[in-house]
């Protein structure tokens, strides 16, 4: 297969890489730094760690959030921890190490380059944040405290309490707080991006739409990088935040960037089940719950008597029956498909049948209720608090749920997307989870990009146009992006039909859910692939937007993100209709082991799938880059 | 389990920009499951306005999950409603019964001008972070991580107030409308740290100076605290006033020296 | 749509415009928590006073006693010993003025400082909540400082008038503690008076003395739990000490007698 995709991936071997791209990259002096503007869209850990620094090597750097103030990015949810190779623990770990198992937990999905360079820097992470003043949870000796995290065999995850993704997100911010005070970023809040301005095949700046005016206003740069999260919402039930959206990385996409495997997405095992049909988001319960509570459902299908009524031997505790080395602890992708499996036959528990029980009656037992309250109590809390049920007394509930998205904006070593001058950093590049995300490594993808990445590739770029001159809002193209946006706006406000965005967003997401969830076939695949282009015409015509374009409109704002996600939704079926496979979190049930797992297929589908948008979101043009692997060996993952 | 409330009124506050005036709109929620949240509560009440034509209630939310801060809302004349050290996002209905009468009024401070609706601007947190929140550390030449010790008491401290979301819901609730909660619980985070000591004192001079420039003053109230969605203290605020009047000494000192 | 909100980048929001120092303590003075730190010390200052004045005037329960060869009333001895303090070093009476110096500055400086901090705090939310409030920890005492506060200072103005210039005390005698106590506490309604400001000032010191520990920023982990106590401790002292005048008055306990 011949690729139009170059990696740029160094010379050398594969320890050696990212060195070789620092000595040999291109730099720009430090006065001549300030000659460049780079725009930076979203301020969470990659957005916010990445305006920081360039601002500090001296860029006039332009940060745009869409949140009322850069520290609300959702990487503030994220609660288990970060990964890092710092081996404190003396327990084996290494750089080696850590870029083994993010490869092998990806299924075997990623490019090797990127995910060393991932490990190598992992460790700069957790000094950089210390040094900011991360309070990460210490032992009593002072120094820093480490848990372990599924797939991994040692302990390398550093943490703050169950509030990780908070105190780095606080830590970026704060850096980028600091930089704004001193005048070295301009921020502009409640900005949403609406295009991406690409003049003569570079990235030549964006459109926004000021959310409290509702003014659209053009911003040109040198170089734009987008740090704009993940899709996850595109299911509408997730455990993403209310106004995550595809957005900037759709807009992108239609102005030519390729969109990378948009059909790795992670489903978390452990959520709690949807209650209602007007729930708004599902909330995520750790993962380490699943380290004492038993995962079981009844044996028998509808069998609806309460829990306690339940004879052991009429539970079938699957996950220990299926996996009997790994237990409860099975990986995500694994464990959520067990959960569906026992739903989808039958046996789910709770009011609409639509959960399985995490027990902890056991863990009580043996450690009493005092110690899992120490270890869990914060969660039992939350969980009490959105369900009413006391988890002391009652067996949780949970059920998978959309939470990660591996596919992104295809980006090559240097972070930039197939657009000379653009960037994408973050979830929303395609970044380097393979197939599957490991618990832990999300957080220090997106510090990596922002603090150790960037800063370095972006030079390599900017370089070249020193001293030159780039178009400035003033050309002509500017004014056309800024007109479509309009006119979209326009639109949505003029159809005058009878639906809220909201509504459409549901049941767009019930069809991606059903078809591209979890477990994925040809027909349902081609079925959603009649649906979803159905649904999106009949959001043409019935959509009802109230209130005008200008001001603040939050139903206005809606509408635009819903209309990406219908056509990121045709182009995750199609990608995952294509990707005839099984690996990570794409599970297509035609090709599984007799067992019921993964089946990958090596030998066709070692490759990243980058789409290009033709104009007709139905007919996307497939490119691959293939994947070589120089160090690692594919192998299959067993969990058994 | 579940239960169905009944014939809620919901006053809620509509107003059109910073300077129109508002007034209470009364809606009527005939059923709605106790399973729901407060904001889907909200949510639903938007799309039946939405279909009969009318606009949305603007409000401001996100994670839901209590941790991003975007939530605000005063319920019953409480900041993020009846439970404690909850926000906006986490209050299910199961604490209302059938036929309450709720009023929803957005949080009023002249530092939070509102900007619709029940949304407020909140920006000025961000100028007190700005001035003075952070510990100057430029990326890249961070010694090694276990380099300086921390006791673990120092750092659970330290942890505590770092909790903070920034909702606002402090000011909120403070009769005077003062951010001392805010602030303190940032000053600290990070004073307490030896990572924080260098700055220790132009942070709690620059920080409060700022603060003052915006809010009302601490008159010991305590709402603040029972308001707070992560229950920090109010000790965070004598710790504080400690540091802001050694700051004023020690400042002065650095400054003959230069 | 009538927004009107400034909007546009936000940058160098930090960047210092700094002008000349101001002198230390009117530069402390200046910002909000400087002054509830003055606040808290001219409140210690009248704390002091107050339990001192409720501890000296505890002497009118002791009588008659024999000064200087003669019969007179103990608290009369112990006025005159206030006027003489210091005496030797300083001429007669000049003592208890710096002492009085100290009280009405400290008096001035918490009023300015409290009259500041409410129009800071009308400022701070110019538009109040149109729906009820539901006060969580805030208090009847906390609430009412400064509503305590005048009444407490009105009442200020009343006790000087009545018992140290004389002016609204029937028969007044320049000297004659006792006398003047007996003569003004007799009557019902005035007794009645000093009950109800010795209870608005038991709210103040309630809230005041808790409320001063935090601006101080004296704050220990171990001895938190201890700042209410201490502070519902003073204002019960003063209280019970206070109120015990009028009643002990009304009751005869307190009752004057010419002596020879």
């Amino acid at each position: 297969m011949s690729s139009i995709l170059d990696s740029k991936t160094p010379e050398g071997p594969l320890a050696d890489k990212w060195q070789n791209f620092k000595a040999n990259e291109k730099l720009v002096n430090p006065a001549n730094k300030r000659k460049f503007k780079v725009i930076v869209v979203g301020t969470g850990l990659a957005g916010a760690s990445a305006a920081a620094t360039l601002a500090e090597l001296g860029y006039q750097v332009d940060a745009f959030t869409f949140h009322d103030s850069p520290r609300r990015a959702h990487s503030i949810a994220a609660q288990g921890g970060i990964n890092a190779a710092k081996n404190y623990r003396g327990d084996g770990d290494s750089v080696h190490r850590l870029f083994y198992d993010t490869i092998k937990g990806g299924d075997f999905r990623s490019r090797e380059s990127n995910v060393h360079r991932l490990a190598e820097v992992s460790v700069n992470i957790i000094d950089q944040m210390v040094a900011q003043g991360v309070p990460f949870a210490r032992e009593y000796g002072g120094m820093l405290d480490n848990r372990s995290f599924g797939g991994a065999q040692v302990s390398r995850t550093f943490y703050a309490r169950g509030q990780t993704g908070q105190q780095l997100l606080l830590g970026a911010y704060q850096q980028l707080a600091r930089q704004i005070g001193q005048g070295g970023v301009r921020l502009f809040n409640r900005s949403e991006l609406v295009d991406v301005v690409v003049i003569e095949g570079r990235a030549a700046g964006i459109v926004v739409r000021d959310l409290m005016t509702g003014e659209l206003s053009s911003h040109s740069a040198h170089a734009v990088v987008l740090a704009t999260g993940g899709y996850g919402n595109a299911f509408f039930l997730s455990t993403n935040a209310m106004a995550c959206n595809v957005t900037a990385a759709w807009r992108a996409h239609k102005r030519g960037a390729f969109f990378a495997n948009p059909c790795y997405t992670q489903i978390h095992p452990t959520c709690i089940p949807q209650s209602d049909d007007f729930q708004s988001k599902l909330t995520l319960m750790s993962e380490s719950l699943r380290n004492d509570g038993r995962v079981w459902v009844p044996k028998v299908a509808g069998d609806n008597r309460e829990p306690h009524l339940i004879p052991e031997d009429e539970r079938d505790y699957y996950l220990e029956r299926l996996y009997p080395s790994f237990g409860n602890l099975a990986p995500r992708d694994i464990s959520s498909r067990a959960a569906k499996r026992a739903v989808d036959a039958g046996q789910g528990v709770g009011p609409k049948q639509n959960g399985v029980y995490l027990d902890f009656g056991e863990a009580i037992g043996r450690l009493g209720r005092d110690t899992v309250a120490e270890r869990y109590g914060n969660l039992f809390d939350m969980y009490e608090r959105i369900t009413g049920e006391n988890p002391y007394d009652v067996p949780m509930r949970i059920y998978p749920a959309s939470h990660y998205t591996m596919g992104g904006l295809w980006v090559d070593y240097e972070l930039m997307t197939t657009i000379p001058g653009l960037y994408a950093a973050g979830e929303a590049n395609f970044s380097d989870h393979g197939a599957n995300r490991l618990g832990a490594s999300a957080l220090m993808q997106g510090l990596s990009d922002g603090y150790f990445v960037l800063p370095y590739t972006i030079s390599n770029y900017l370089s070249e146009w020193l001293n030159k001159s780039v178009p400035d809002t003033s050309h002509p193209e500017f004014a056309k992006v800024e007109n479509e946006a309009r006119d979209r706006y326009n639109r949505f406000a003029s159809v005058g039909g009878t639906r809220s965005p909201d509504w459409f967003h549901r049941e767009l997401g019930k069809i991606i859910w059903d078809y591209c969830g979890m477990e994925r076939t040809e027909a349902g695949l081609e079925k959603a692939l009649g649906e979803i282009p159905a649904l999106y015409e009949e959001f043409k015509k019935d959509l009802r937007v109230t209130g005008g374009t200008d001001g603040l409109n939050q139903t206005l704002e809606k509408a635009g993100r819903v209309e990406d996600f219908f056509e990121l939704g045709m182009l995750m079926c199609r990608d995952a209709l294509d990707r005839k496979e099984s690996c990570g979190g794409h599970f297509r049930a035609e090709y599984q082991t007799e067992e019921g797992e993964a089946l990958r297929d090596d030998d066709n589908f070692a490759h990243v799938a980058a789409w290009e948008n033709t104009g007709d979101p139905m007919a996307p043009n497939r490119h691959v880059e293939d994947l070589v692997y120089e160090e690692v060996h594919f192998q299959t993952r067993s969990y058994k | 389990m579940t239960n169905t409330l009944k014939n809620l009124t919901l006053k809620v506050w509509r107003q059109d920009g910073p300077n129109t005036s508002g007034s209470f709109e009364t809606h009527t929620i005939e059923e709605i499951t106790d399973e729901a949240s407060f904001l889907e509560m909200i949510d639903i009440l938007n799309e039946r306005l939405i279909e009969d034509g009318e606009e949305a209630i603007v409000f401001d939310h996100d994670c839901r999950e209590g941790i991003c801060g975007t939530c605000s809302l005063m319920i019953n004349g409480q900041a993020h409603g009846p439970e404690r050290g909850t926000a906006t996002c986490q209050l299910h209905m199961r604490k209302f019964s059938s036929g309450d009468t709720i009023v929803i009024e957005p949080w009023r401070a002249s530092a939070f001008p509102i900007i619709r609706d029940l949304m407020v601007d909140r920006s000025s947190f961000d100028r007190i972070v700005e001035a003075g929140g952070y510990i100057t550390a430029a990326t890249g030449g961070a010694p090694d991580a276990n380099l300086i010790p921390v006791p673990k008491p120092v750092s659970d401290a330290a942890m505590d107030a770092a909790q903070c979301i920034g909702c606002g819901a402090c000011v909120a609730a403070c009769p005077n409308g003062a951010a001392n909660l805010f602030t303190a619980a940032k000053i600290t985070h990070l004073n307490l740290l030896p990572q924080g000591q260098a700055e220790r004192y132009s942070r709690a001079e620059d920080m409060v100076e700022t603060m003052d420039s915006y809010f009302g003053s601490c008159t010991n109230h305590g709402e603040c605290e029972a308001a707070c969605p992560k229950e920090i203290s109010i000790d965070v605020i004598a710790l504080m006033n400690a540091d802001y009047r050694k700051a004023k000494v020690q400042n002065r000192k650095q400054l003959s020296r230069t | 749509m009538s927004q009107t909100f400034q909007r546009g980048p936000v940058t160098g929001t930090a960047v210092k415009k700094r002008s000349r120092r101001k002198p230390f303590l009117v530069d402390y003075y200046s910002t909000a928590v400087g002054k509830k730190y003055v606040m808290a010390i001219t409140g210690i200052i009248g704390v002091a006073f107050i339990i001192g004045h409720m501890v000296g005037n505890l002497k009118a329960y002791l009588g008659v006693i024999e000064h200087n060869g003669e019969q007179v009333y103990d608290i009369d001895v112990y006025g005159e010993f206030l006027r003489e303090l210091l005496v030797p070093i300083l001429p007669h009476g000049y003592a208890l003025w710096g002492l009085r110096l100290l009280l009405i500055g400290a008096v001035v400086l918490h009023l300015h400082a409290a009259w500041s901090l409410t129009m800071l705090n009308r400022n701070a939310r110019p538009v109040k909540y149109q729906g009820a409030r539901d006060y969580q920890i805030a208090n009847f005492a906390s609430r009412t400082m400064r509503w305590s506060g005048v009444l407490v200072l009105v009442f200020i103005a009343w006790h000087l008038a009545d018992l140290t210039w004389g002016w609204l005390n029937p028969g007044f005698e320049y000297g004659a503690i006792y006398r003047n106590l007996d003569a003004s506490l007799s009557r019902i309604p005035v007794a009645a008076l000093y009950i109800a400001a010795n209870i608005a000032l038991g709210i103040h010191l309630f809230h005041g003395v808790w409320s001063l520990f935090q601006s101080m920023g004296w704050n220990n982990p171990r001895f938190n739990r201890w700042r209410k106590g201490i502070a519902t401790g003073i204002a019960a002292a003063v209280v019970v000490g206070n109120v015990s005048f009028p009643i002990m008055t009304l009751a005869g306990v307190i009752s004057f007698q010419p002596l020879s």
